[in-house]
């Protein structure tokens, strides 16, 4: 079996969830080709190869000199070329190139799969209620058209590295494709959510930080520990808190860090499925029962206005 | 003047934990209140704010049983002014199922003489999370669509429509009406109801239809939940006397500058 991959790239190459989508796949089967939009670059080929990739198809041209996911998605169908599955990263990018590519193919996708169940038919599991719960789901039609959740498995490579050869695809952009295109693309502020996604620690606050004056010690706290930024729930960025960027949770970042203090916050579906693959949790909190506290690898039991301040002092007094 | 369709989906309010139906294809809901997906109420806001800047009117539709009237009613009262209900069993309508009973709803309503320049949906369910409906209306009705947008403005026959790009900028989308968009939250405050508008909401009817053709469903076997894992938290102390204990961690994890 052949499967199609669409992967995603910036400077480093194949970006992780790609290159997590490369290795998922291939524990499905062998025959593993890449499809890039854009240039190709030798040490890209390299990488892909590494990962088992054993053809690099490419699609470049005028009409993919700015993102538009119809054009991409003629790229996959022209690339799929009767291979019985297609898969990508399930990012943005990935979601909306993939269910355009199944209204062109009249089958079914399955967004953040994670597992696959059984192959004949194929059935998978796919991430439902924002990762808190999994669906069983089987793909009958004839292609089957996924995205793989990240972090379902880890991005790693082959045993055997492949030499893929790279074949240009000639790909037949008709106008109605770029009726939705990219114009323009501005630049983020520098402070927004990356360095939230990249934190090593992320300090967490919820409804309990009381009011948008609430944070002063929080913001403290992450000047005093190495790597760290601010992270809130969902109600804290509804009632207008803090700015909807530092955001974690299910339609927020979703972040990893080495550690997660969770201020202040009950730990809500929302916001767990944001944070809850953080190696070590902290949970600070007044009510003994919060399930984010039950869930936590540690906990303080009390105010945060209270401790939170006490911790700054002795991290203050440690350092000298 | 621009009209704009908005739909949303009623969604069970969870808290902290999910417990599933018997027979494992749904959640049970029995204790809980419901609500909308976040996309979807920045989806409401976006509807009404361009419905009042172009002089139009902002639609709310869902799929769904009488039940749902509770969420096209607080729809109504943040400011839309008609509300559809699709009245079906929403459990029993996959993605590709919804999108056609909405299409032919845009396409009903167009016949009878009202147009929807803009139809927005959320970018993705916070149940069923399936990351497509807009894009399946899209097909059916021909339109073009952006996903993941967070801000519109609409000008003439044109949508500008922003959102989020993979290195953290902001892709900007110039697309000509009639057009779908799936929105995200984060680019504009949803908006609270008033007292006069909940008044005023009691007293819009609701268009009720029901859709042709039978869905084929989303093909769903069942749900599972990860084993419940028994607390294994240590309680470092009480109050701020467990501060020093606090940074004994810290040190150890290596995360103190």
């Amino acid at each position: 079996m052949s499967v199609l991959v669409l992967v995603e790239t910036d400077e480093g190459g194949a970006v992780e969830v790609s290159r997590e989508t490369l290795a998922f796949v291939r524990g499905t089967d062998a025959d593993v080709r890449a499809l890039v939009v854009g240039e190709v670059s030798p040490e890209l080929v390299e990488q892909l190869g590494s990962y088992g990739v054993r053809e690099v198809l490419r699609a470049d041209g005028e009409a993919f000199s700015s993102y538009a996911a119809a054009a991409w998605a003629s790229a996959v169908v022209a690339a799929a070329d009767g291979v019985p599955l297609v898969a990508a990263a399930g990012t943005p990018r990935g979601n909306e190139v993939l269910a355009h590519v199944a209204c062109r193919l009249g089958v079914a996708m399955a967004a953040n799969v994670v597992a696959v169940e059984g192959t004949d038919p194929l059935v998978v599991s796919r991430q439902v209620l924002g990762g808190s719960a999994l669906e069983e789901l089987p793909l009958p039609d004839a292609v089957a058209v996924l995205t793989v959740a990240g972090h379902a498995c880890e991005p790693s490579t082959a045993d055997e590295p492949a030499a893929p050869a790279v074949r240009e695809v000639s790909v037949d952009v008709p106008a109605a494709d770029l009726r939705a295109r990219v114009v323009r693309t501005e630049p983020g502020e520098p402070d927004e959510s990356g360095s939230l996604k990249s934190a090593r620690v992320v300090v967490g606050a919820g409804r309990g930080a009381g009011s948008a004056d609430g944070f002063k010690d929080l913001l403290e706290l992450t000047e005093l520990l190495d790597g760290a930024a601010l992270g809130v729930s969902r109600v804290v960025t509804s009632l207008g808190w803090r700015p909807h960027h530092e955001q974690v949770g299910q339609t927020g970042s979703r972040v990893t860090p080495d550690l997660y203090v969770a201020c202040g916050i009950s730990g809500a579906i929302q916001h767990w499925a944001g944070m809850s693959t953080s190696k070590t949790i902290l949970a600070i909190n007044t009510d003994a029962d919060a399930p984010m506290v039950t869930k936590a690898h540690y906990a303080v039991i009390g105010d945060l206005h209270e401790i939170v301040p006490a911790i700054n002092e002795e991290l203050r007094r440690r350092a000298g | 003047m621009a009209n704009v369709l908005v739909c949303i989906k009623r969604v069970p309010d969870l808290g902290g934990e999910i417990r599933l139906t018997a027979d494992a294809m749904g959640v049970d809901d029995s204790s809980l209140g419901h609500t909308v997906s976040p996309h979807e109420e920045a989806a409401v806001e976006l509807a009404i704010q361009t419905a009042k800047d172009t002089g139009g009117e902002a639609t709310v539709l869902t799929l769904g049983s009488e039940d749902a009237v509770e969420q096209l009613r607080n729809a109504l009262a943040l400011g839309c002014t008609g509300a559809v209900l699709v009245e079906a069993d929403a459990a029993a309508y996959g993605p590709a199922d919804v999108a056609a009973a909405v299409a032919d709803v845009v396409r009903d309503h167009e016949a009878a003489g009202t147009s929807y320049d803009l139809v927005l949906v959320g970018n993705d369910a916070s149940d069923t999370g399936d990351f497509q409906v807009g894009v399946r209306l899209s097909y059916l009705l021909d339109r073009p669509v952006v996903a993941g947008v967070s801000t519109l403005s609409v000008d003439g026959g044109e949508v500008t429509a922003r959102g989020g790009s993979p290195d953290g900028g902001t892709e900007v989308y110039q697309v000509a009406l009639p057009a779908v968009l799936t929105v995200m939250e984060g680019g504009v405050e949803p908006r609270y109801p008033s007292i006069p508008g909940r008044m005023k909401a009691k007293k819009i009817a609701i268009d009720r239809v029901t859709p042709t053709g039978e869905p084929q469903g989303s093909g769903r076997r069942r749900l599972t939940l990860p084993p419940a894992q028994p607390s294994q938290v240590t309680v470092l102390g009480e109050g701020p006397e467990a501060a020093g204990a606090v940074v004994d961690l810290l040190e150890s994890l290596g995360v103190t500058r």
